[in-house]
């Protein structure tokens, strides 16, 4: 069925947008970006931070959230006005009255979207004054360090718990002031159903959600980003390994995949394997039943040598070769050719079966 | 799988068999739970196990532990009778529909409930709600290939597609999935013993002619070569005298492991090539440190037959070496010239010699990848298979008897036991293991038993128990939990101290040659 396509105006702008468009993806279309805390594109419209109201001059009676006003045919929208700016100026200030400004050890400075909004719009300090809320670190568990303290309350990471991997670990618990995200009975997180996803890291806006592993080895700025794919299971998710000084110290999301930016536990944070004392970093030659480290030319020739003397005195078919399902393809491809090519058997395998 | 992963979020049902997709395939879990709670997906589950998925299923049936064949062919008995075949399709695209119709006659609800446990009614609601799906698209794993009979089984869910019409569109299709990072790439690359890359036979003429010439070598062997278990077997009876093993760990991931240790030691000279001295290292004779994934480029084909580009990050630690480079250094000393400056040049090879791949190089794979096949430079990838026609022009119905699985309980040993994956680590746990975090979350194995089991074998949660089979016994702590029915236990393959496939029997599918994982049978005894 074709969609209706509505026309509307954004600052002077022209667009024609599929029916049911929200503003916000009206004027992203454009290349327009609108600041939002508490949007995700895959996540169900919460309209909670209120950061992307934008002015609709239809709308006469107040400034409407861009993430959850679908577009109306004929509408005119200003995305960056006075009056818009103002507003969101004064939601800034509502939200870090009520937030510690402790940028200068805080593992999401320059990564973080209050602090680059309140840069953006010039918002230094909050003249609300009143109660500020202080609530312990949670670090009960070996991934997800949650500071309540930093929350500001968007919600996103309740709702990626809730709507994309259907855990329901946490959510809003209290009432007004007293409101803030939490496990049930407000327990530790370690205690409760959390599967370690570390989506929740991911959608926070601010460091109330932190990795844990890669805390105080580098913020987002001082790393290099890799993409590449996840060791472990069949989807191959894709994922950035954040890399300083040749050592990974996290793992972040590609969202433009076909994962959708989504890891499990193991992708996240199951990469300290590389960097365990326990790697091999020299070949090993088992003599009188000990292994002693050898040269990469001993070992080599020592192999081949073997293998040479066993396909001469009982034939190719005498040897077999077990290559991996966790090699790339350029390595199973070299695998299978040295088998065939120059050992000359088709004894070759993999757990692919196991 | 026949589809692709973005797909499985538009299926109107999703039939998961012996799939524990949240644990094993997490973020197939979160398209899946998307599926179910944006768009209305259906979701039947046919597991032994309460998983997290059949909690979630609108339907779950439990099986015991392989009757899968017996299920499928059941369901497919239901789907003719109440006339919600495809006719048109089958008539179509299909061939032999006459043959299965006479074979699944049999499978009756009353007699598939009799065999597999399930209630009959449920067999016919599950039928009725894969049939009449628009797009219904199955999910399976080793839940049902680990089986002597796991070629049928598959073979069934084919047939159950394909009686219903649901392949060669999207969102449905009958969607293996994977376990593994590059499992599906090692077998595209011919790591098996009968093909070179892209299933191409070994046994044809001039398949082998054309290799002959892009290797540049005399002649290319022309039998097909040992699998897995015949190799081991080869070593046991002494006619396989050396293994040359590449990041593989076949003393945890082998059946009946006190047999394959033995199997090992026999040989004359062993190689193994790996991160770490795994369990199968230490009996080597020369053992090659390799480049972790992490330290080197190249590429890793997903479920979805997806081509992703895997990226150097960092440095290679200490003296260890790209396997890629490793294999070359060693081909070169044994007098057959194999050099390249970059696994670029290696993939140019592949495409080379590979049609689905053909049209792949590093340029085209840079952005977000390729599912093959992808057959030139032009071709924009294949989201999904059989499209109008199959690769042999009519699907062909291929009738599939149930037969039991190689041991069941008895009174020695009356206890079914099966295997599977924990969330928290991955296979022979080589990686997983050595992640701190994943080891507290996840210190040991548990065996899981039913409160009624429990109670009448007199044991409680986290006791250590003795659990025996007829090829060797564990000391696992036990976890009581409904997870499992009465009879039925469960134990996770990741942990050496407690490895699972010291239980397991070395009794193999006679087609695929995959071991029994799933059924073994146990008995337990309580350590005072």
């Amino acid at each position: 069925m074709p969609l209706k396509m509505v026309e509307l105006t954004i600052d002077g702008r022209q667009v024609s947008v599929p029916e049911g468009t929200t503003i916000l993806e009206a004027a992203e279309s454009l290349g327009i970006e609108i600041p939002t805390l508490c949007h995700d594109r895959d996540l169900i419209v919460a309209g909670a931070c209120r950061l992307c109201v934008v002015e609709v001059e239809q709308i006469k009676k107040n400034l409407p959230a861009a993430c959850a006003q679908p577009v109306g045919a004929g509408m005119v929208v200003h995305t960056n006005n006075p009056r818009v700016r103002e507003a969101r100026r004064t939601v800034l200030e509502l939200i870090i009255a009520n937030h510690p400004l402790d940028c200068l050890t805080c593992e999401e400075n320059g990564k973080c979207k209050l602090q680059k909004y309140c840069y953006e719009y010039g918002v230094q300090d909050s003249p609300y004054e009143g109660e500020t809320r202080e609530y312990e670190i949670d670090d009960s568990n070996p991934f997800i360090e949650r500071d309540m303290t930093k929350c500001i309350l968007c919600g996103k990471c309740v709702r990626v718990c809730a709507e994309i991997q259907g855990v329901n670990a946490i959510d809003f618990i209290n009432r007004g002031f007293d409101t803030k995200i939490g496990t049930f009975y407000d327990g530790e997180l370690i205690d409760s159903p959390c599967l370690y996803c570390g989506q929740c890291i991911y959608m926070c806006p601010v460091g109330a959600l932190a990795a844990i592993p890669s805390r105080g080895l580098g913020r987002d700025y001082d790393v290099e980003k890799v993409a590449t794919t996840c060791p472990y299971c069949g989807v191959g998710c894709q994922l950035a390994l954040n890399v300083r000084n040749d050592r990974i110290v996290g793992v972040t999301n590609i969202a433009d995949s076909h994962n959708q930016g989504y890891l499990c536990v193991k992708g996240r944070f199951g990469y300290e394997f590389v960097h365990s004392p326990d790697r091999l970093t020299k070949p090993l030659i088992k003599r009188n039943g000990k292994f002693e480290q050898a040269s990469w030319d001993e070992a080599l020739d020592l192999v081949a040598e073997k293998l040479g003397a066993i396909k001469a005195e009982y034939g190719p078919d005498a040897i077999a070769g077990l290559t991996s399902a966790k090699c790339t393809n350029e390595e199973n491809y070299l695998f299978q050719k040295f088998v065939r090519a120059v050992i000359g058997t088709n004894n070759i395998d993999h757990c692919a079966r196991l | 799988m026949t589809n692709s992963i973005e797909e499985i979020e538009q299926a109107d049902v999703i039939l998961a068999i012996g799939t524990n997709t949240t644990e094993s395939h997490p973020v197939i879990g979160t398209r899946v739970h998307k599926a179910i709670t944006r768009n209305g997906t259906k979701l039947i589950v046919i597991d032994p196990r309460k998983t997290t998925m059949a909690e979630r299923a609108d339907l779950w049936l439990q099986p015991w532990p392989g009757t899968n064949v017996a299920l499928v062919n059941g369901l497919i008995n239901v789907i003719i009778k109440e006339g919600l075949a495809d006719t048109a399709f089958i008539e179509e695209r299909t061939e032999n529909f006459e043959a299965l119709k006479e074979a699944v006659a049999d499978y009756t609800p009353d007699k598939v409930a009799e065999i597999t446990g399930v209630p009959a009614e449920d067999i016919k609601k599950a039928a009725r709600i894969y049939a009449t799906g628009e797009h219904s698209s199955i999910l399976y794993t080793m839940g049902v290939t680990q089986h002597t009979t796991g070629t049928e089984g598959v073979l069934s869910m084919a047939n159950l597609a394909l009686v219903t019409g649901n392949i060669g569109r999207p969102s449905t299709g009958v969607n293996p999935l994977r376990g593994q990072n590059n499992v599906q790439g090692a077998c595209d690359m011919g790591g098996l013993p009968d093909v070179f890359t892209g299933y191409q036979k070994v046994t044809d003429a001039a398949t082998r002619e054309k290799f002959t010439r892009a290797w540049n070598v005399p002649e290319l062997p022309a039998a097909a070569g040992l699998k897995m278990a015949q190799i081991f077997a080869g070593a046991e009876a002494g006619t396989v005298k050396a293994i040359y093993v590449m990041g593989e760990n076949p003393l945890m991931s082998e059946p009946d492991l006190n047999h394959a240790r033995k199997c090992l030691e026999n040989l004359d000279f062993l190689v193994v090539q790996d991160l770490f001295l795994s369990e199968t290292a230490e009996l080597a004779d020369v053992v090659l440190p390799a480049a972790s994934f992490a330290e080197k480029d190249g590429t890793f084909t997903n479920t979805e037959r997806r081509v992703c580009l895997v990226r150097q990050a960092i440095s290679p630690r200490g003296e260890a070496k790209p396997d890629w480079q490793i294999i070359c250094e060693l081909a070169n000393r044994m007098g057959y010239e194999m050099n390249y400056n970059h696994p670029r040049e290696i993939m140019d090879e592949i495409a080379s010699v590979t049609p689905s791949y053909a049209g792949m190089d590093y340029e085209r794979l840079d952005n977000g990848g390729l599912q093959w096949p992808c057959p030139d430079k032009g071709h924009p990838g294949t989201p999904y298979l059989h499209k109008g026609k199959f690769a042999r022009g009519l699907g062909r119905f291929t009738p599939v008897e149930y037969k039991p699985a190689a041991e069941l309980p008895d009174e020695e040993y009356p206890f079914y036991l099966t295997t599977g994956r924990i969330l928290y680590h991955y296979h022979g746990a080589t990686m997983t293991r050595r992640v701190e975090g994943l080891n507290e979350l996840a210190p040991c194995g548990l065996l899981e038993v039913h409160p009624a089991d429990a109670a009448q074998l007199g044991i409680k949660d986290g006791d250590i128990v003795r659990a025996i089979s007829r090829r060797g016994s564990i000391t696992p702590r036990v976890e009581i939990t409904d997870r499992v029915k009465p009879g039925l236990m469960f134990i996770s393959m990741h942990f050496s101290e407690t490895a699972a496939n010291v239980l397991t029997q070395a009794v193999h599918d006679p087609i695929s040659g995959i071991p029994e994982y799933k059924v073994s049978a146990i008995r337990v005894e309580k350590i005072n």
